[in-house]
C-alpha cells in the first residue's frame, strides 16, 4: 500500500488521463519542460493560442511519423501522452499558462538512442507546422532557441 | 607527487590522444548516418574553398553532416570586376561536423589590364588552396542558451602560379600558409548570424600575387567580420569586410567587402550573389562588381 500511496502522492494525475498508458511514477515539475516560459503573452498570441499550438504540434507529429529518417522512433510510443504533453510543453513556453505535467526531457528520450539528425529532422516538421499555422519567421526563430539547448538531455549518442 | 618523467609524459600524451580519439568515436558506437545539418548551417563556399561566407572564412565545417557522418561540397564562384574577372572552383570534405578538408583553385583574368601592366592581355594569375579546419568548440546553431560561439582554428596553404610575375612586382614567395581562428554564432532570438575570423596572413590578393612585400615581408593579423539576417529559413541576407594586407609597393591593396544573399534552393544546392568591392587591384582602382557562387553538396 505504502508504494502505491506514494506513487499517488508523486503523480496525481497519473490515473486521470483516459486512452494513455501508464508511465512510472515521477515528480511533477513546470520545470520537467526544460526552458523557461516566455515573459507577457506575446508569443503565445503570435502562435494563435491553444488551438494554433494544437494544430502545430499535431501536424509536426504526422509529418514526423510519416518520415521514413525518424518514424522508427515514435513505433509502440504512447502517441496521446506524447501530443498531450508537448501541447502542455509548449503552452507553458510560449507563456500561454499552463502547467506541464511531463517528465523531464532526459527521462523522456532515455534509451531511444536520438541522434543529432533526429532532432533536425523533427526541427524541419516543426518548422513546416508553424509555416502552415502563418507563425511569422521571427516568432518561429525564439521559440526554436528555446528548444535547441535542449539537444543536449536528448542527443544521447 | 609523481616525478614527471619522459615516458611518463608520452604516456600522458598518449592518453591524451586516445581520449580525443574515444571522445569523437565513442566505442557504445552511434549509427553513422550522412546528412542532418538544418538548412544553410553549413555556410556556403567562400572564394578560399573553406565553408563560410563569400569573403571569409567561417567557424562552420563544410557539408551536411552532423556528429555522425561524413558530407561535402564542390562550388564554382564567379567575380565580374571592371577590369578584371576572378575564378574559383573547389571541394571541400566535413567529417563528423569536427574536421574539414578543402581545396580551391583560383584564377585571376588580367583581361585588357594585363597589356596595360605590361604583362599582356588577358594574362591570368592562379593558386591552389589546400585548407583544414578543426572545429575546437561550440555549436553555432544548438547552444542557443549561450552566447558562446562555435569556434574553429585553421590553415591554408596556399600556391600560386606565375612565380617570375609575382616576384618582379615585389612579392616575396609564391606559396606559404595562412592561419586563422574563426568564430560563428547563430543567434536565433534575432534571426541573426555573425562571424569573426582573425587570419594571420602575408598573401597579396588572396595569394594571387605571391606572398610578402618590399612594405610588409611578414605575416599580419587582418580580421573578417560578417553578419547575416535569416529572412526565412532558406535565405540568408548579410554583409562582410575583410581587411587584407598592403605589402607590395607597386600597387595600393584595399580591404574588401560585400553585401550578401545566399538562397538555399533545395537542401543540396545553394546560389550566393553579392555586390563585392575589392578596392584597388594592381593600381586599377574601384574594382566592384558581382560575386556569383553556385553550391552543391551532401
Amino acid at each position: 500500500m505504502i508504494p502505491f500511496a506514494l506513487a499517488l502522492a508523486l503523480s496525481p494525475q497519473l490515473a486521470i488521463r483516459p486512452q494513455e498508458q501508464a508511465v512510472p511514477p515521477y515528480e511533477h515539475h513546470d520545470a520537467n519542460a526544460g526552458a523557461t516560459p516566455f515573459r507577457g503573452a506575446g508569443m503565445w498570441r503570435a502562435f494563435h493560442g491553444s488551438d494554433g499550438v494544437a494544430r502545430i504540434v499535431d501536424r509536426a507529429i504526422d509529418l514526423s511519423q510519416s518520415d521514413p529518417r525518424i518514424s522508427d522512433i515514435f513505433k509502440g510510443h504512447d502517441m496521446i501522452r506524447l501530443r498531450r504533453t508537448l501541447k502542455e510543453q509548449f503552452c507553458y513556453i510560449l507563456g500561454g499558462g499552463c502547467g506541464y505535467s511531463g517528465r523531464t526531457m532526459a527521462a523522456a528520450h532515455r534509451d531511444m538512442g536520438v541522434q543529432v539528425a533526429d532532432m533536425s529532422a523533427l526541427v524541419e516538421h516543426l518548422q513546416s507546422a508553424m509555416r502552415s499555422e502563418g507563425i511569422a519567421f521571427a516568432a518561429q526563430n525564439r521559440f526554436l532557441a528555446k528548444l535547441a539547448p535542449m539537444h543536449r538531455t536528448i542527443v544521447k549518442r | 607527487m609523481e616525478r614527471l618523467t619522459y615516458r611518463g609524459m608520452m604516456t600522458a600524451s598518449l592518453t591524451v590522444a586516445l581520449a580525443a580519439v574515444v571522445v569523437t568515436s565513442p566505442a557504445h558506437a552511434a549509427e553513422r548516418r550522412n546528412g542532418g545539418k538544418l538548412l544553410l548551417t553549413d555556410g556556403v563556399a567562400s572564394a578560399e574553398g573553406a565553408a563560410g561566407g563569400g569573403l571569409a572564412t567561417w567557424a562552420v565545417i563544410a557539408g551536411n553532416e552532423t556528429r555522425d557522418g561524413i558530407g561535402g561540397a564542390a562550388h564554382a564562384t564567379y567575380i565580374a570586376l571592371p577590369d578584371y574577372d576572378l575564378t574559383s572552383v573547389g571541394a571541400a570534405l566535413g567529417v563528423s561536423d569536427r574536421v574539414e578538408l578543402s581545396y580551391a583553385y583560383q584564377t585571376f583574368d588580367t583581361r585588357a589590364a594585363g597589356a596595360a601592366l605590361g604583362l599582356g592581355r588577358g594574362f591570368t594569375f592562379g593558386q591552389h588552396i589546400i585548407g583544414a579546419k578543426l572545429r575546437v568548440l561550440g555549436d553555432a546553431v544548438w547552444d542557443q542558451d549561450t552566447l558562446l560561439p562555435q569556434i574553429a582554428i585553421g590553415a591554408q596553404y596556399k600556391i600560386a602560379e606565375k612565380g617570375d610575375v609575382i616576384r618582379a612586382v615585389g612579392g616575396r614567395e609564391s606559396r606559404s600558409v595562412d592561419f586563422f581562428i574563426a568564430a560563428t554564432k547563430v543567434w536565433l532570438p534575432a534571426s541573426m548570424v555573425f562571424n569573426t575570423t582573425l587570419r594571420y596572413t602575408k598573401a597579396n590578393q588572396f595569394g594571387l600575387l605571391g606572398f610578402g612585400g618590399p612594405r610588409q615581408p611578414d605575416r599580419t593579423a587582418q580580421v573578417e567580420a560578417s553578419a547575416g539576417r535569416l529572412v526565412t529559413s532558406n535565405l540568408l541576407l548579410g554583409v562582410e569586410y575583410r581587411m587584407k594586407p598592403n605589402n607590395l609597393a607597386f600597387a595600393r591593396e584595399d580591404d574588401a567587402y560585400d553585401l550578401f544573399a545566399a538562397w538555399a534552393v533545395r537542401r543540396n544546392v545553394s546560389i550566393t550573389a553579392a555586390y563585392v568591392d575589392l578596392g584597388d587591384i594592381a593600381t586599377v582602382d574601384k574594382q566592384r562588381g558581382l560575386f556569383l557562387s553556385l553550391k552543391g553538396g551532401f
